[in-house]
Formats: C-alpha cells, sequence, structure tokens
C-alpha cells in the first residue's frame, strides 16, 4: 500500500488544484512540436515534480507512467565505479546525477550523450524527441553544467530537458539562457486546505475544517508534509475532532534543546555541550545548514529585540564558510562561540571585543 | 537497462533522415534562426568586418571569441566555418569539441592529435553548386574552453604550434580570464558584447515578421529589458509568449507582462513590498498618506516574515537581490551614505550566492542590513 502522497497525486495537468494559470501555460506548450527546454524551479514540497510528470502525461500520453528503474554504473577518470540510479519508461529518462558526487559531470556528458544520439523508437510516439529530466539540478557542479550547454543545443531536434530546482541562483548563467523559467510557489494555507479535502474524500472521509486549517499553518507551504501529517493524524485519531498535536520531528526537538542550552547559560563548558549535540545531529545525517537555521530560529524567537539581527548576520556569515571550509562542526561551534559573546555583553555589559 | 530505450539508431544515415523530418515550422526559433552566414549576425560589427576579410584572403589567424552567453559567438564561428569549406567538406574540416566532451589532457592530446595530423584534403566540388575558399587547413573550435582544466591547456599549446600549419585554433568561452596566458596570446581575441537594444530589436522584429507574430514596441523593450543583451534568451521568451498568447480562445496579443513573467521577473510590487518593509520610502498612488505610516510596519519580526513569503513564492535570493539593489540604487530620495552601506551587503550577498549560501539566510541578511542602514 502506497502513502496518500502518491496515492492521491494528481497525474494530469488538469488535475492539479492550485496555480492554474502555471497548468494552462505547460498544457499550451505541450501542444506543440516546439516544447523549450525547462528549469522548474520553487521551494521543496510546492509541487513541482508533480507538476513535472503531469507535463510529460501530456507531452506523451499514459505510456510515459511506465516506468522502470534500473541502475547504470559509470566510471569516474579515476576509474572508480559510480552507481547511479534511472527511472526510465519508452519516452523519458530521469536522473539525480547529485548521487555521482563530484562526479557528476561524468554522467551528464555520457548519459546525454548516448540518449541524444539514439532516437524515439516508437513510431507512434506523441512527440519526436525525448524528455530528460535531471532533479536536484541546483547541486550540478559547475563542470557538469558547462557539459550540459551545448549538448542542450546540439541535440535539440530530439531530446528536451527538464531541470528541477530549489532555486536558479546557482546555476551559471548560459544555462538559464537555455530554458524556460518555471516557477512553482509554494501553495498558499487555502490551497493547502483545498489539497487536503480532496485527499480525505477520496480517502473517503470528511476533514474537519479546523483539523486542516491547522495542519495547513503547521506546514510551512510544503504540501507533502501537509499530506503526510494528515495521513499520520488520520492513523492516531480516526475522527480528527478535538485538540490536534503534530508531532515534530525528532531532530528538529533536539535543535531547540541546543537553542534552550546556548540561551540557558554562555560558558566554555556549555560550547562543549552544545558542540556535542551537534555531533549527534550531524551523525544523524541532519544537514547542516538545516541544524543552523532551525537552532538561529529558535534562538532569536527568545532574546531581546536589539540582539536578532546580529545573531542572524553571524548565522549567515557562517553558514557561507561553512559551504566553502571543510569542517562543518567548526562553523557551527564559531556561531555559538559568537552567540554566546553577544548574549553575554548585552546583559552584563562585558567587554568581549576580543571575539569579535 | 531499458534496450528500447538506447536502442542505437539502424543506421548513421537513418539518424540524419529523421532529423530532417522534424518539421521546421516545429524547430525552436534560437536554432531556427541562427545565423548562417557571418552576415547574419547581428551588431559585433568590428568581429564580423575583420571576419569579412578572412574570407577573401583565407588566411586565418588562431582565434579567441569571448563574451556573455548568447551573443552569437558558437553562431559566428560555425557560419565561418561552413562558408570556408562548404556542406561537403565541413565534417572532415572542422572539429567541434565542447564542455560535453571529454576534454581531459590525454583527449587534447589524442583527439586534437590524431584530427590535426590528418592532411587536408583537396578542394573537392561543392554539392549545393556554390564554390568554397575550402583553404588549406582545420578548424578546430574548442566551444566553452573556459571549463578546461589548465592543465590541458597547457597540453594544448604545444599541440597549437606542432601543427601550426595546417589547423587553426578557435578558443570560445565566456570568461576570457579563464584562458591562461600562453594560449591567449597565441590567438587573435574577439570581445563579444551584450547586444544593444537597436541590434536586438532589429533581430527579435525581424524573427517576429517571419513567424507572423504581431509584436508591439513595448514587448520588443521588455524582451530587451529582462535579457540584459543575451539575445537567446530574447528569442525564447518571445516564442514562448507567442505559443502562450495563440493558444487562448481567440489569440490575444503579447503583453509586455506576460514577457515579465516568462522571464522569471519579480513583480515590482513585490519589490516595492520589501522595500516598504525595510523602512525605504516608495512613492506609490494606491497607498493613502494617512492610512499607513501609523502602523509602522518594520523592525526584525516584520521583515523575516516577508523574507519567508517571498522564499515560498519561489523567487530566487539573486533575482530579488538583483532588483532590489537596482530600486535602492536609483532611488530619488535616500542619500548618497546610506546608498553606499546598502551597496556593500549586496556585493557581500552576491559573492555569498555564488558560493552556494542558503537563500533565505542571505536574503534575510540583506533586508536585515539595509533596513539598518536605512534607518540610520
Ligand atoms: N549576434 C547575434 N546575431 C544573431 N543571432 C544571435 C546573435 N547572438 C545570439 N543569437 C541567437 O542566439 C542563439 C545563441 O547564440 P550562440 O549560440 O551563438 O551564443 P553563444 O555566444 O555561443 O552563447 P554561450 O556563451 O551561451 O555559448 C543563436 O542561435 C541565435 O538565434
Ligand atoms: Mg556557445
Amino acid at each position: 500500500m502506497s502513502l496518500w502522497v502518491d496515492q492521491y497525486r494528481p497525474r494530469t495537468l488538469d488535475a492539479l488544484n492550485y496555480h492554474k494559470g502555471l497548468s494552462d501555460r505547460l498544457k499550451s506548450l505541450s501542444a506543440s512540436g516546439d516544447f523549450p527546454h525547462m528549469l522548474f524551479y520553487g521551494p521543496s514540497g510546492a509541487g513541482k515534480k508533480t507538476r513535472i510528470s503531469c507535463t510529460l502525461r501530456q507531452l506523451f500520453g499514459p505510456g510515459v507512467e511506465k516506468l522502470k528503474i534500473d541502475q547504470r554504473i559509470f566510471l569516474s577518470p579515476s576509474k572508480r565505479k559510480l552507481e547511479i540510479n534511472l527511472v526510465q519508461s519508452n519516452y523519458h529518462l530521469e536522473i539525480t546525477p547529485s548521487e555521482a558526487g563530484n562526479f557528476d559531470r561524468v554522467v551528464i556528458q555520457e548519459l546525454l550523450k548516448e540518449i541524444a544520439q539514439t532516437q524515439q523508437v516508437d513510431l507512434g510516439a506523441k512527440q519526436r524527441f525525448k524528455v530528460v529530466v535531471i532533479n536536484e539540478a541546483d547541486s550540478l557542479s559547475r563542470d557538469a553544467q558547462a557539459a550540459l550547454r551545448r549538448t542542450m543545443e546540439k541535440y535539440m531536434s530530439n531530446m528536451r530537458i527538464i531541470l528541477c530546482a530549489n532555486s536558479t541562483s546557482r546555476l551559471i548563467a548560459p544555462i538559464k539562457s537555455r530554458c524556460l523559467l518555471m516557477r512553482v510557489a509554494a501553495p498558499n494555507e487555502e490551497e493547502i486546505l483545498d489539497v487536503l479535502q480532496s485527499v480525505a474524500r477520496r480517502a473517503g472521509f470528511d476533514l474537519p475544517p479546523e483539523a486542516g486549517t491547522k495542519i495547513a499553518e503547521d506546514s510551512g507551504g510544503n504540501l507533502r508534509k501537509a499530506v503526510l501529517t494528515l495521513e499520520a493524524l488520520k492513523m492516531q485519531s480516526p475522527d480528527l475532532t478535538g485538540p490536534l498535536s503534530i508531532a515534530k520531528p525528532d531532530w528538529e526537538l533536539y535543535c531547540q534543546k541546543v537553542a534552550d542550552l546556548i540561551i540557558g547559560e554562555q560558558s566554555p563548558g556549555r560550547v562543549m555541550e552544545v558542540r556535542s549535540k551537534f555531533y549527534e545531529l550531524l551523525s544523524h545525517c541532519i544537514p547542516p545548514t538545516v541544524i543552523l537555521k532551525t537552532v538561529a530560529e529558535r534562538v532569536v524567537d527568545k532574546v531581546d529585540d536589539a540582539l536578532k539581527a546580529d545573531i542572524m548576520h553571524w548565522a549567515a556569515f557562517y553558514e557561507v564558510r561553512m559551504r566553502t571550509g571543510n569542517k562543518k562542526i567548526y562553523h557551527l561551534e564559531a556561531w555559538v562561540i559568537k552567540v554566546m559573546s553577544l548574549y553575554k555583553h548585552f546583559f552584563y555589559n562585558i567587554d568581549m571585543s576580543e571575539f569579535d | 537497462m531499458a534496450s528500447n530505450f538506447f536502442a542505437k539508431a539502424p543506421s548513421a544515415k537513418s539518424t540524419t533522415a529523421t532529423k530532417q523530418v522534424i518539421e521546421p515550422p516545429l524547430q525552436p526559433w534560437v536554432e531556427k534562426y541562427r545565423p548562417k552566414t557571418i552576415d547574419d549576425v547581428s551588431a559585433q560589427e568590428h568581429t564580423i568586418t575583420v571576419l569579412q576579410k578572412t574570407l577573401t584572403s583565407t588566411n586565418l589567424p588562431h582565434m579567441l571569441f569571448y563574451g556573455p552567453p548568447g551573443t552569437g559567438k558558437t553562431s559566428t564561428i560555425l557560419a565561418l566555418a561552413r562558408q570556408l569549406f562548404g556542406p561537403d567538406n565541413f565534417k572532415n574540416r572542422v572539429l567541434e569539441l565542447n564542455a560535453s566532451d571529454e576534454r581531459g589532457i590525454s583527449i587534447v592530446r589524442e583527439k586534437i592529435k590524431s584530427f590535426a595530423r590528418q592532411t587536408p584534403r583537396a578542394q573537392a566540388v561543392a554539392s549545393d553548386g556554390k564554390t568554397y575558399p575550402c583553404p588549406p587547413y582545420k578548424i578546430i573550435i574548442l566551444d566553452e574552453a573556459d571549463s578546461m582544466t589548465q592543465d590541458a591547456q597547457g597540453a594544448l599549446r604545444r599541440i597549437m604550434e606542432t601543427y601550426a600549419r595546417i589547423t587553426r585554433f578557435c578558443l570560445v568561452c565566456n570568461y576570457v580570464t579563464r584562458i591562461i596566458e600562453p594560449l591567449a596570446s597565441r590567438c587573435s581575441k574577439f570581445r563579444f558584447t551584450p547586444l544593444d537594444s537597436d541590434s536586438s530589436s532589429l533581430r527579435l522584429a525581424h524573427i517576429a515578421q517571419c513567424e507572423n507574430v504581431p509584436v508591439s514596441k513595448p514587448v520588443i523593450d521588455a524582451l530587451i529589458n529582462t535579457s540584459n543583451g543575451d539575445l537567446r534568451r530574447a528569442i525564447t521568451y518571445l516564442q514562448s509568449a507567442s505559443r502562450l498568447s495563440s493558444s487562448t480562445q481567440p489569440p490575444t496579443p503579447i503583453l509586455p507582462i506576460d514577457i515579465q513573467e516568462i522571464a522569471g521577473v519579480v513583480p515590482d510590487n513585490v519589490i516595492k513590498d520589501f522595500a516598504r518593509v525595510l523602512g525605504i520610502d516608495v512613492d506609490d498612488d494606491e497607498m493613502d498618506i494617512d492610512d499607513k505610516p501609523s502602523q509602522k510596519q518594520n523592525g526584525f519580526d516584520p521583515i523575516r516574515k516577508k523574507v519567508k513569503f517571498l522564499m515560498r513564492e519561489g523567487y530566487s535570493a539573486s533575482q530579488i537581490i538583483s532588483q532590489l539593489h537596482d530600486f535602492v540604487i536609483f532611488h530619488p530620495t535616500l542619500n548618497g551614505r546610506k546608498k553606499s552601506a546598502c551597496a556593500l551587503v549586496f556585493a557581500e550577498a552576491d559573492k555569498a550566492l555564488c558560493d552556494g549560501a542558503d537563500e533565505e539566510l542571505w536574503v534575510l541578511e540583506v533586508g536585515l542590513r539595509v533596513h539598518k542602514s536605512v534607518m540610520s
């Protein structure tokens, strides 16, 4: 049995609940043979992937839903083996090149050329071209992006590329220049409520509006999260009435604890304590940026207004360093020390300038 | 492995045959209107004048083309090569290598070496009845050369010298500084500039006319403003806009706001709202003077809320920041001191985003610092 998020995922552009204008545009673009390369971007959980698969269906018909999943082995220049998952139908192929880490260029080069130089075998296919969907395009290395450029022009007669990304900031200009940009905004609370209600209807029950609103508010615009929460709550209390408690994930609670530790006491001992908590979070594969942001959000909620801007400033500052640097923990720790010194300085007016 | 997806075309011949099946009207306009001869290339007058001479003298130096995306670099070299060699000889006289080809040192050696070594064949009669200069050398185009490693570029130096008599190299790149000096100094350099609005507007009008798409002057202006001298982008936007406008019942004319929407520009009022939350004076007709200033809506929490909203809407941080930058820098009443303070944070944010920083943190940082500067 599949989860509701998958089971009740809309499969055609017409079935999409929100951003009607966008769906219409996709429909008219699909209706012509000159479908461009596209770049879908927007926050996670906004429904980019669903929209892409609906577009594919519009382009090729239901045949595109017959998926096969394979593994392909690529050889890195140093002859290391890289395993990549490929999801494909007769008409399209979906890859997540970031699985190959620094060697994503190799995957892009080999795979795209291979596809570009072959042709549509299904003579009855509605389109002459095949589509390659590239997930997490914003984590493509610069080399991999460069490798896409000319390929996108040269093989345009038999291949189209759909890039899916959270933001366009990390894509190089020549790539953006070759795509039509499609912004997919997160649905607002009403739109989420609407989707939740239609999911409930199809699952055969009525969703009390208060419960729906609560879930929508809690989801932060992430539709996937909202539907998952709905399903979880429905399991807990089948009638969905009365006070609902939407459980926060463990790591989030843990981050809040860290924030409370920072505000509770500012001392070298406390830094060590916080440090071990950070290690714990990192070892559970919580991305360091998410850790930093979650802790910082909680800290600023609890301190004086005068400190908030500075705390966020240092969060932004150390977050970039964390990306360009090597050891995540150093920068997390540096931020904590910075915040503690700001805090102490503010409350006790102690001169902490040596930490500036 | 799904055999059918990757099924090879039965033979090379049928591949080309199917290529021609693609009806021209269904071709993306960027490819359809790619200049066929160097005279077709808009703007870039200096480059074109020099290259015209090489067509008659048939003596070509090594060349380095550089400039921003969509300004005609690849088109120019392909057109030049076609005019020099004609359709028949193009294949065996021109080698195009780009960033999608493996270009490690060993490949540079092997591939280029073996291609460069074959001595050029004598001129054949062109199948299209025209005569082509067909000079006695081969052209090797290294497109997107700025993504070649330093080592590979180093290796290229020797090869260029060894085969100097029978090959000409054309390096094409966006960032000339990424080409090592010894290589750059062996080439005549040609700078491709972002297209000026007159040339862009002529080219766009020409395409619109060929495609029978009515476009008004404001639409052309919108295309030019959103594409920043990148003609490829302007053409893509135009085609999408015409596709969308002709698909409605009855067809509607293209409007400038359609172009902005397609180009991913953040709407003006969204930027204005953001600026207002940051404490910048926004002159706005819709706002009643006695209505707003009383509820001073700025400070940390409103700014954070606004940033979260912008992120949810999916606008890209770099786009928001660049538009806010313009808004602040051209603001009629902010003084120079405040503007300068803001300029500092815009620069920092740009660098941070290039380094892959978290977008929300940096839009917030920009917001808070602009707020602080404006309020100081
Ligand atoms: N100067 C120009 N004159 C006419 N058309 C142009 C010109 N510049 C760009 N174009 C149009 O834009 C398309 C892309 O141009 P081209 O491939 O030459 O860009 P480029 O400079 O190589 O860009 P990149 O740096 O992204 O590779 C062309 O197919 C053509 O339609
Ligand atoms: Mg090019």
